[in-house]
């Protein structure tokens, strides 16, 4: 796991990992969850990620077990249960921080495919559930009481035109990000307005989600 | 201390904020996965983690491990860490005159120098030699870039569109987060062509409309 990039001052050697071709998983997982901690919406599900995730830390448990059994030095067996508890650890807050956004938005999630489609099975399971069990309650507790042009849940009243009761992420909020590589004339907006920068490789910069959307999906920018 | 103005009504994008932030132990939690080397005093196989693989472990033969695994063989008594390079008095002395020599730009630190620092100090404080001095140079250099960040980011203004926080190190990048943030949208927000429309509007009809309140200057000077 040598962080061991020889360009650039004695410091940024440190902590370069993200240059190196092969990732782990580790850093994979890592890196999700950094992404997904940060973004206001909710980005692709790593479901391969996450599989091999819960398969390596099952396997890492079965081997406490042996270990435990056959009488290992208690150090040993304590190394590796903290190597476990740190990436369960991980894995849970990236599935938290993804419940959280879709509780949030959960009837915009629903009702936009490309946010659907960003959610795992169970996901999908969860969000309808929910859906289901607010709809519930708001009509019981308070829809079924007002006025008729009033009882939808998605819209203030039947004149409106889009789902105005619909609460969205703020896509265009600012977020501290990295570049993994130089981004010459980068354009910030689509209406040309705004000069297009230059963002170097690995220094912070603080833009808007909506610019560089498409670079975090693919991998190119990391959310900080 | 700057407006907040939200748009029309029956829009609330602004408000469904999520909070985005990293709490210190999970900065803390980051910086424990970077390495450091350690010399053990004891024997052991290499260990094969799912954060990878480490060892074998000789006494007297130094070795590279995450942070998290060193202080934990530390505290067992297993062995001594090497603090890392720039963590001298040397070294510090020269960032710290650095960072006070120039007003605008950020000496290079390790991202996480702050936290790395701390968790050092607090469990092998006898591995660094001058630890006293050390701390204090961390402490100086600490104050001055905040310092610095404060003075930098008065530039924020209605024409800034993006930041560029150069060598900013974790811990404060995660502090200033949440004011550059809300700084950044509340100027664009202020700055979209819709407000502008709205204010242009309202600024040719007041000769007929007598109740609109006073005028309010969105930019002031213009």
């Amino acid at each position: 796991m040598d962080s061991g990039s020889a360009e650039g001052s004695g410091f940024s050697a440190m902590e370069d990992y993200e240059s190196l071709i092969a990732t782990t998983d580790a850093e994979l997982l890592k890196r999700s969850w950094r992404n997904e901690k940060a973004a206001p919406e909710i980005l692709q599900f790593e479901t391969s990620l996450v599989q091999r995730s819960r398969e390596q830390i099952q396997l890492m448990e079965e081997t406490l077990e042996e270990f435990t059994r056959s009488g290992i030095d208690p150090l040993i067996v304590s190394l590796y249960q903290m190597d476990v508890d740190r990436t369960l650890f991980l894995l849970r807050s990236y599935l938290r921080t993804r419940l959280q956004k879709i509780e949030k938005h959960m009837f915009h999630v629903q009702k936009t495919t490309e946010l659907w489609n960003r959610l795992s099975r169970q996901e999908q399971k969860f969000a309808k559930r929910s859906v289901e069990d607010i709809e519930q309650h708001f009509e019981q507790s308070v829809l079924s009481k007002l006025p008729d042009r009033y009882k939808s849940h998605l819209k203030q009243s039947i004149i409106s035109e889009e789902d105005d009761m619909v609460p969205e992420p703020p896509l265009d909020t600012f977020v501290i990000c990295r570049s993994k590589s130089f981004l010459g004339s980068f354009q910030l907006d689509d209406s040309g307005e705004e000069k297009p920068v230059d963002l170097e490789a690995d220094d912070l910069y603080a833009l808007r989600y909506m610019s560089i959307k498409p670079l975090v999906q693919s991998g190119q920018i990391d959310l900080v | 201390m700057f407006l907040l103005a939200s748009r029309y009504c029956g829009t609330w994008n602004r408000d469904t904020y999520i909070d985005l932030e990293f709490s210190m132990i999970q900065l803390e939690f980051l910086s424990e996965d970077e390495m450091v080397e350690i010399v053990p005093n004891m024997t052991m196989d290499p260990l094969n983690l799912i954060s990878g693989d480490f060892g074998p472990f000789r006494p007297q033969i130094a070795t590279q491990v995450p942070l998290w695994l060193a202080m934990a063989l530390k505290k067992r008594g297993k062995c001594t860490i090497r603090p890392p390079e720039w963590l001298s008095v040397e070294k510090l002395t020269q960032v710290l005159e650095a960072e006070r020599d120039s007003e605008r730009f950020f000496q290079p630190l390790p991202f996480h120098y702050v936290e790395i620092s701390r968790l050092l100090f607090d469990h092998a404080r006898d591995d660094i030699p001058d630890v006293y001095m050390v701390r204090s140079l961390i402490e100086d250099i600490k104050d001055v870039r905040f310092h610095k960040i404060g003075t930098g980011l008065e530039i924020i203004s209605e024409r800034t569109h993006a930041l560029k926080l150069k060598n900013l190190s974790a811990m404060e990048v995660n502090i200033v987060r949440p004011f550059v943030v809300r700084a950044l949208q509340t100027f664009y927000d202020l700055d979209s062509p819709e407000m502008l429309q709205e204010s242009d509007r309202r600024a040719n009809r007041r000769p007929q409309a007598a109740d609109h309140g006073p005028k309010r200057q969105l930019r002031p000077g213009r």
